[in-house]
Formats: C-alpha cells, sequence, structure tokens
C-alpha cells in the first residue's frame, strides 16, 4: 500500500496505481475525455490535470503513478482554471448545436463543461467546415464534434485489431479519418460500433433509422412486425435510468405493442433455432470430416472481419445466417403464408444491441429477389428513443408475452446475448442430438464471465470436443492465428466481435464500463438459472416449425432459408 | 510499378515499423508520389494498417498521394520568403492553377508543393517550376508564370 494525501486528507493506494485510478477510488471524480478502462494511458485531452507538491508544472492524473507521501491538490484554483481552459479551447471550434445534438444530454463534453461551470464563450476558434461521412449503413462520422481524444482509433486498433481510422494530417488540420480520406463504407471497417460507445461526443453516432419505422408504423397498408435481440431487455431500461441489470423483458413487449407494432417477436426464438441448425452442422462437420475447427456466424462484425481479413477461413465459417436474419427471413415465407399476408406488405423491424446488424440487414445475400428480409434495425438506443418519441412510459405498462409463433424461447437462446452464451447452448443441445440424453449439469461455468477467452474440452459419450469461445476482435484475431499455426485440439469457436458479447454491444446504452456488462451478463445467466425451458431442442415452437414447415434441421427448405455463403472481401486494409 | 515497390521493399527484408518512412521517401523518390497501391503493398510488407500509413504519411509535408503535374511547382514558406510576401504567392499559385497545396490538377498540368526552405533566401519569394528557379515572384509575376507554362502546353 501505498500512503499519499489529497487536498491535505490522507488516503492509500495500490503500488502501480494511476493519479487518476487512486483518486477516484478515494471519492475524488477526476474529469476525463481520453482515458479508457483497460487501455494504457495516453495523457491526450489534459482535462485531468492536478497539482502535486514540488513539480512545477500541473500533472495528468490519468498518466501519472501515485508515489508514497505524494501531496496532491486535487481542487485547487490553478487546477480548476486549467481544466476550464482546455474546455474552453476545446468548445472554441466545436458547433453550437448541442440542442439538435443525438448525444445532448449523455455528451462527456457537455457534462464537463457543465461540471466545471463554464457558462460563456471565451474563445472563438475558426471553425472548419468538415464533411459529414453518412457513406456507411452503420456509423455516421461528424468530424465537426470531434474533439480528437483517440479513444475510438484506439479501440479500433487496440481493441478490435481493425484499424479502419486513424489520425490524418497535422496540426490544426488533423482529422479521423480512413486510408486516403475515403468513405467508411469501402474501408476495412467491419460496423461493430465500438468506436461509437467510446465516443465523448457527438462525432460518431449510429445511421439512425427510428423516422422510418415512425412512419411504417403509421401507414394502414404495412403490416409492422418487431423482433427483439436477447441482450436487448438486459439493457434497454439503463436508457430510462434504471441500474444496469435490470430485465425489461415483459415491458419492453408491451411497449412495442402500444408503439403500435402488429406482431411482437422475441429472436431468442430464431437462436434456438440457431442451435438446432448449427448444432446439427457440428456434427455433421464432425461425423463427416468437414472443415473443422467450426466457428459462429452469429455477430456480423465478425462475418465482415472474416471476409476483410481471414478470407482463408470462410470454410470454417458456420453457413448459418445470424438469428436476426433467420427470423427475418421465417417472417417473410412461413409467417405472411400462414397468415396470408403478401411479404411486400411487410415491414420487418429488428432491435439489436448492434450497429453491425444494420449492415448485415441490407446484404444482397439477405434480399431473395430484391425484398430485404430485415427492413429496418434499430439499436437498443433507437429503441428507447422511438419509445420516447411515441411517449410510451416503459415503466408503467403491465408486462405481456411476445407472439407466437416466434415469441416462446428457451433460456439456450436468451443467453445468446452474453459472450460465451452460443457455445453452452450449442453443448447442451449437440450433447441431446449425439447422445438422447440431456446434459447432467447444463450451466457450464468455464463458458461464463467477462473473461476475453474462455476454453474447455468436453467428452460426449468418448466423443472428444475442444470448444473456445473469444469476444473483441484483437482476441479473435490471436486464436485464429494459433488455428493457422496448426493448433487442432479445438472444433467449435464463438466469436463475438464486442468484448463481452452483444451486452456490451455497438448498440447498447452509452456509457459502457467493465462493470454493466457484468451486471448485465448475471442478468442473463439468472434467467437461465430460473427458467423451466433451458434447452433449445425442447422449444416447442422450434418443434412445430419443423414439423409443419421446415422439415429437419440441414434439410432442403432449412437450406432454402437459413442457410447463406460469404465471400472474400476487397477493401482497403 | 508494383515492381519499383517491391524492389524497394527487397531491400528492406526483415525490416519492421520503425523502417516505415525511410520506405516511404524512398518510394515516393522512385514514382513521385505514394500511390494506394504503393501503401498497400508497404502495409502487408510491415504488418501495418493502410490507415495507419496514411496517418503517418499525411503528418509529413513531404509526402504526396497523387502523380506530380507537368508542371510542379514548388513554393517557399520559409521565413525569409514569408516576410516577403510568399503567403499571396501561394494563393495566388493555388488560385490561379486551382489546385490546392499537396495535389495535382485533374488534367495533370500542375501540381503544387509547399517547401519549408528552398536555401534560395537572398531571392526570397522563391517560386521553383521543374527545377527552374523564379526569384522575388510578385503577384504579377506568377499570372506570367502560370501562363507561360500553359502556352508552353499549346505551342
Amino acid at each position: 500500500m501505498i500512503k499519499f494525501e489529497v487536498d491535505n486528507v490522507s488516503v492509500e493506494a495500490k503500488e502501480g496505481d494511476t493519479i487518476l485510478g487512486a483518486l477516484r477510488r478515494n471519492g475524488v471524480n477526476v474529469p476525463t475525455l481520453c482515458h479508457m478502462e483497460d487501455l494504457a494511458p495516453t495523457g491526450a485531452c489534459r482535462i485531468c490535470v492536478v497539482e502535486v507538491d514540488g513539480m512545477r508544472g500541473l500533472v495528468p492524473a490519468c498518466s501519472y503513478p501515485v508515489a508514497e507521501g505524494m501531496k496532491i491538490k486535487s481542487r485547487s484554483p490553478r487546477v480548476i482554471e486549467a481544466r476550464r481552459t482546455v474546455t474552453q479551447l476545446l468548445l472554441a471550434n466545436h458547433p453550437d448545436d448541442c440542442l439538435y445534438c443525438s448525444r445532448s444530454g449523455n455528451c462527456e463534453l457537455q457534462t464537463i463543461a457543465t461540471e466545471l461551470g463554464v457558462r460563456q464563450r471565451l474563445y472563438r476558434g475558426q471553425r472548419a467546415t468538415r464533411k459529414l461521412d453518412v457513406s456507411s449503413p452503420s456509423v455516421v462520422r461528424d468530424p465537426e464534434k470531434c474533439i480528437l481524444c483517440g479513444r475510438c482509433v484506439r479501440m479500433c486498433e487496440e481493441v478490435q485489431g481493425v484499424s479502419a481510422i486513424d489520425f490524418i494530417g497535422r496540426g490544426s488540420s488533423t482529422v479521423i479519418g480512413t486510408a486516403f480520406d475515403r468513405g467508411l463504407n469501402v474501408s476495412s471497417c467491419i460496423n461493430c460500433g465500438q468506436c461509437i460507445v467510446v465516443c465523448p461526443t457527438g462525432a460518431l453516432t449510429e445511421r439512425s433509422h427510428v423516422d422510418e419505422v415512425i412512419a411504417a408504423l403509421a401507414d394502414p397498408d404495412k403490416y409492422v412486425v418487431v423482433q427483439h435481440a436477447p441482450a436487448i431487455s438486459v439493457t434497454i431500461a439503463e436508457e430510462f435510468g434504471v441500474k444496469p441489470g435490470t430485465d425489461a423483458d415483459g415491458r419492453l413487449v408491451a411497449a412495442l405493442r402500444r408503439a403500435g407494432f402488429d406482431k411482437v417477436f422475441d429472436t431468442s426464438f430464431s437462436a434456438d433455432l440457431t442451435i438446432m441448425e448449427e448444432g446439427s452442422e457440428l456434427i455433421s462437420r464432425i461425423r463427416n470430416n468437414g472443415v473443422l475447427p467450426m466457428i459462429t456466424s452469429c455477430s456480423p462484425g465478425w462475418i465482415k472481419y472474416v471476409e476483410t481479413f481471414y478470407p482463408q477461413l470462410l470454410p470454417n465459417v458456420s453457413t448459418c445466417k445470424s438469428p436476426q436474419q433467420m427470423l427475418g427471413a421465417l417472417i417473410k415465407s412461413f409467417f405472411a403464408q400462414t397468415q396470408g399476408i403478401a411479404p411486400e406488405k411487410i415491414v420487418s423491424v429488428s432491435i439489436m444491441p448492434c450497429t453491425a446488424k444494420k449492415f448485415e440487414a441490407q446484404r444482397p445475400e439477405f434480399a431473395p429477389n430484391g425484398l430485404p428480409d430485415v427492413d429496418y434495425v434499430l439499436t437498443t438506443r433507437e429503441a428507447a428513443r422511438l419509445l420516447r418519441t411515441c411517449g410510451i412510459n416503459m415503466e408503467r405498462l403491465e408486462p405481456d408475452n411476445a407472439d407466437t409463433p416466434f415469441g416462446e424461447r428457451s433460456s439456450a437462446g436468451k443467453i445468446f446475448g452474453a459472450g460465451g452464451g452460443v457455445m453452452e447452448a450449442a453443448i447442451r443441445s449437440a450433447h441431446f442430438l449425439l447422445t438422447g440424453k440431456e446434459l447432467s449439469e447444463p450451466k457450464l461455468t468455464a463458458l461464463r464471465g467477462t473473461k476475453d477467452r474462455k476454453e474447455m474440452q468436453l467428452d460426449i459419450d468418448g466423443l472428444k470436443v475442444g470448444v473456445a469461445v473469444v469476444s473483441g476482435l484483437g482476441n479473435a484475431r490471436t486464436l485464429m492465428n494459433e488455428i493457422a499455426a496448426g493448433r487442432s485440439d479445438i472444433h467449435f469457436i464463438e466469436v463475438m466481435a464486442c468484448p463481452g458479447g452483444c451486452v456490451g454491444g455497438g448498440g447498447q446504452p452509452i456509457g459502457l464500463d467493465r462493470e454493466s456488462v457484468k451486471e448485465r451478463m448475471k442478468t442473463l445467466y439468472n434467467i437461465d438459472r430460473d427458467d423451466a425451458l433451458r434447452v433449445s431442442h425442447k422449444n416447442a415452437n422450434v418443434q412445430r416449425l419443423y414439423r409443419e414447415f421446415l422439415g429437419e434441421p440441414l434439410g432442403h427448405r432449412s437450406h432454402e432459408l437459413l442457410h447463406t455463403h460469404y465471400g472474400k472481401r476487397d477493401v482497403l486494409r | 510499378m508494383t515492381t519499383t515497390v517491391d524492389s524497394i521493399l527487397a531491400e528492406y527484408a526483415g525490416a519492421g515499423r520503425d523502417a516505415l518512412i525511410p520506405i516511404l521517401q524512398r518510394v515516393q523518390e522512385r514514382e513521385g508520389y505514394l500511390s494506394t497501391d504503393a501503401i498497400v503493398r508497404i502495409g502487408e510488407k510491415l504488418d501495418l494498417p493502410a490507415a495507419k500509413i496514411y496517418g503517418v504519411a499525411t503528418f509529413y509535408n513531404q509526402f504526396r498521394f497523387q502523380p506530380r503535374g507537368k508542371n510542379h511547382i514548388m513554393i517557399c514558406r520559409g521565413t525569409a520568403c514569408h516576410v516577403k510576401g510568399s503567403a499571396k504567392v501561394l494563393e495566388n499559385i493555388s488560385h490561379r492553377t486551382g489546385v490546392e497545396p499537396g495535389r495535382t490538377s485533374r488534367d495533370g498540368q500542375f501540381s503544387i508543393e509547399v517547401v519549408a526552405c528552398m536555401g534560395a533566401c537572398a531571392l526570397a519569394p522563391a517560386v521553383n517550376v521543374n527545377g527552374h528557379f523564379y526569384p522575388k515572384v510578385s503577384p504579377t509575376k506568377v499570372d506570367r508564370l502560370i501562363q507561360d507554362c500553359r502556352d508552353e502546353e499549346t505551342n
């Protein structure tokens, strides 16, 4: 333990702590715009400066280690003045359109300016006009609102291993941009949206489809259905100020119905369906000497990553569509037929924790005869915006159930929202499909938790199967390199593009930290613990769907509707 | 073209990312600019993303991303030339040719490069077109200079 003093109070810190970490743990809020949990500090924004006795200049708290006997002033007039000046300089060339900014209310720059009492414009800098980049189907970049903190660049490079963006130019003309300043749509960007979640301002936002959905809901000629992903119910409440890890499943369904959706479906249903198809595919690959290891295909950011960076691994990727696209395909085929509605009349909306799902929905693979299976994708944030715009108070509604035939789910489908959940669900069903017996303990602790990488060796009646779970594409890259180098004890891999899986997705509420991801995960696993139906293959509606429409897993109809193929992508990388 | 880049890269066998700037300089020396292909090839070799290389290259004034024009105009922006009004000269040339500093006109006639100091302070403000020095360039001289370049093209 290190003893030091802050504002004349003696406190303690751990060896190796930064001033920032130590102060925060001791109840002193230090503002910062560039600091990122778990990554090395850069000291870029200079908002976190403090005074240290015996040192001439102010010290950036984020990148300076605490030392024994250090005397720190965290709120001296000099510190406050410096922080205010830095904020005012950042605001000098910032567009004055907070009122119209989608981040107004949860903008870190706005919050810091408010907290520091910056109440007038002291400097008027030259405003550079920079073009909005709306080329991507998922992410919109507004360089004018960018404060060059570098968080997006670091997320993209250090966590995701993509490096689609970097600092371009020098000095006052520096911008964040892609290689050769081209649109994000032709860059190596995989649309994961992690940059949006770490952006302190409104410089990075999702491409919104709220207005299109409101218009569709008002159109009497349209039949509007919605599906919501497993990770939505455990995060959307945060948008309304409820603490992380609160499940709002039934009330979310009620709210969506109130908003005017004709049917509310649960993507966890098609997650169960995915397990049937993917589990069968895995068994078939093992029995018929197919390409192994098989890798999951639920995460559209991961899919674009493989297409861009590891095309040689495409044969390893499961041919299963993601749960969103499976349900999308079923809504405009099976559901349309049984209800006697023309597919062209159906507007299929999905609520996803993900910005890459927007990209996925508009892929040509998923628009048979030019009619997209999923029309609009809303992120968790947009769904909350939709409910607010429509004046729906979710908290006051009685919980309701999702609609048949795609409303029933097992809790195996529900845990898809947590990194490791797909694998756990798959193992539960693969065990049954192989042996005819249920797993004696459905809880697979080795695959749970927020660790980036989890591995497990299974023995299913003598059949040895090695499985691995990774989230965050930097970690996926490490594992893929091991596989390429000849590692052969792994047969099935779950990859989620976002750290922690969908609960940590790029479409989730802003202000993501490790703790809230943990809480969201815990809630999903508690739902699983208390659920009566914990395996996908026992989902009665899935069974009925096979009986009445699909036939069998990997059968002809399944192949047509639920499977696809991806191809190499030629982009600047 | 790719072969030029490859031959330069071959000289840097086993090099790491610290060799990036010398490689970029060599490539530009041989090809006159840094093409998309060249940057991608260098990135593959050094295991660096294209966005990163572009970021590094745009940090320095010396790198350009378009081929030089038929008339490559270098304008000195050193201290002496600045005092003698080189900012106005640059603005004028840029206006007359319709080319931004560091870029090349669409018809490939003109390209403009801003140089920190050409070492010709006695001739300030100094301009260099295709290796030929023009001393004490005034705004009116700029007009004639550009016109000369255009006339040469039509003749």
